[in-house]
């Protein structure tokens, strides 16, 4: 099978990683899959108001995920929280905090701020990918990064990193999914559409393999921040 | 305001706090076409960074002018721009960037209004033009105008279907949306007795006054804006409009 941008199926579009873009942040990176383009600033850890959101065990991590207006492949995206902005940034934060060891800063918040430039599909995927590397950035305690994709089934098939017009055009299954390496966790698991048991089980070892590809690409990006020559 | 007494002393000497002269900009970047909208810039000025993208909508225009298209500019101040920015709606900032941007456009008619007819009376393009920094470290206004220019300058037309819709499946066209005029705005803030541009953040915190002064090639002021409680004399206005007039001439060789 042919994708519609010439892909074959298992394969990945282009990515970049870059760390430090965002100069205020206390940790900032950008990700590109394709056309999706995400940054994702770090804030914090920082005093955390209302007070009754205060734990004192442990920061809370608190992410936003925002699409810029003009970034929609469509469209102008209307500014403002929506329903499903909301459900990104609750499940972005699902997918980041088994990694994340905020024990040291009780009574704190760390907010990350995703904001998506330009999107082709997979833009959850790649602000928490964006996301993972600004956290290491800050200089926080990690167990991991996280490295996110959207696996899909398209005609029957297995389809990595699904684009925009695969997503919503051709109406693939779409199955956002981010891991965590050395645990061999899934930390995000979404599903539109429909596949088999056999067919997920497949799907997911799959896209942890895929996943591991970004995974250096992240690892590169916060080593070329911080190599000392 | 310790702070303040050293910048005025260094002011006094005709240096800023970062090492300029009272009338430099930081180094300036212009990137057209830096998103997949229909037209995009990213500006950077020193260490700020604004994207700005244009959406174009077919719509019905208003009553009073049937053959005009629309414009709106808006700005959204995310707080990963600048960790004193909130969530939520516009506030007064905001407000005031996309204020005069949309004037210095508007007043001018950058964009001439019957160009966007489609159908009169019934179909017209609507320009939306999204102000968005990633990093706010001074001098957002001038970086909005000037994206606000050149995405406009880059913005192409998409294709519109059969049922009057745009397809946005297809890819833009290679026509592009034409300016008649190129306004270009300059910040001009007042320290006690003395004038700057391009502020930093702590000179924004600092000024008396500023005023926003929208240029265009020939000389001509389009759009002002005058902020800070410290008023200021018809001799002191004259000034900053000639600072305006001399900068923007500066600024227009990075337009392109």
């Amino acid at each position: 099978m042919k994708r519609t941008d010439g892909r074959t199926p298992e394969q990945m579009r282009p990515i970049k990683a870059e760390v430090g873009v965002i100069p205020n942040a206390d940790g900032s990176a950008m990700f590109q899959a394709g056309n999706t383009i995400a940054y994702a600033a770090v804030y914090g850890p920082r005093e955390l108001y209302p007070r009754f959101m205060q734990d004192p065990k442990k920061g809370v991590l608190r992410c936003v995920y925002n699409m810029m207006p003009f970034s929609g492949h469509g469209d102008r995206v209307r500014p403002g929280g929506s329903r499903r902005s909301k459900e990104i940034s609750a499940v972005t934060e699902s997918a980041l905090s088994p990694v994340l060891d905020l024990s040291d800063y009780p009574n704190t918040v760390v907010d990350v701020f995703i904001e998506l430039t330009q999107t082709d599909g997979g833009t959850r995927c790649a602000g928490i990918t964006a996301a993972a590397m600004a956290l290491a950035d800050a200089g926080l305690k990690m167990k991991d990064l996280v490295s996110a994709m959207s696996m899909g089934m398209l005609d029957g098939e297995m389809v990595a990193d699904i684009n925009g017009t695969e997503d919503c055009v051709l109406g693939a299954t779409d199955v956002p999914i981010a891991f965590i390496p050395t645990m061999d966790k899934i930390s995000l698991l979404q599903l539109d559409g429909e596949i088999s048991k056999e067919q997920l089980k497949k799907l997911l070892e799959t896209g942890k393999q895929k996943c591991l590809e970004i995974y250096k690409v992240q690892q590169e990006a916060l080593k070329k921040k911080y190599k000392v020559d | 305001m310790t702070g303040k007494l050293h910048i005025l002393k260094s002011l006094k000497d005709g240096i800023r706090y970062d090492g300029r002269k009272l009338l430099d900009y930081r180094k300036i970047s212009v990137e057209p076409n830096a998103t997949s909208a229909e037209g995009s810039a990213r500006v950077k000025i020193g260490k700020t960074e604004v994207m700005v993208g244009v959406k174009l909508a077919v719509e019905v225009p208003y009553p009073d002018t049937p053959e005009e298209g629309k414009l709106m500019v808006n700005t959204e101040l995310r707080p990963m721009a600048n960790p004193e920015f909130e969530m939520g709606p516009p506030g007064e900032k905001a407000i005031d960037i996309a204020r005069i941007v949309d004037r210095g456009l508007r007043e001018s008619k950058a964009i001439a209004p019957e160009k966007l007819c489609i159908t009169a009376g019934e179909k017209v393009w609507s320009v939306m033009i999204d102000i968005v920094p990633l990093n706010d470290a001074g001098n957002l206004l001038d970086a909005a105008a000037i994206g606000a220019l050149v995405a406009l300058k880059n913005t192409r037309f998409p294709v519109i279907k059969e049922d009057g819709n745009i397809d946005w499946e297809a890819p833009l066209t290679d026509k592009k949306l034409e300016l008649v005029k190129e306004p270009i705005e300059v910040t001009i803030l007042k320290i006690g007795e003395f004038y700057i541009v391009d502020p930093i953040l702590e000179e924004e915190e600092l000024a008396d006054t500023s005023i926003t002064i929208a240029v265009s090639k020939d000389g001509l002021v389009y759009a002002m804006q005058k902020r800070g409680e410290t008023p200021l004399s018809v001799d002191e206005i004259d000034k900053m409009v000639d600072i305006a007039i001399k900068k923007s001439a500066e600024l227009r060789k990075l337009v392109g």
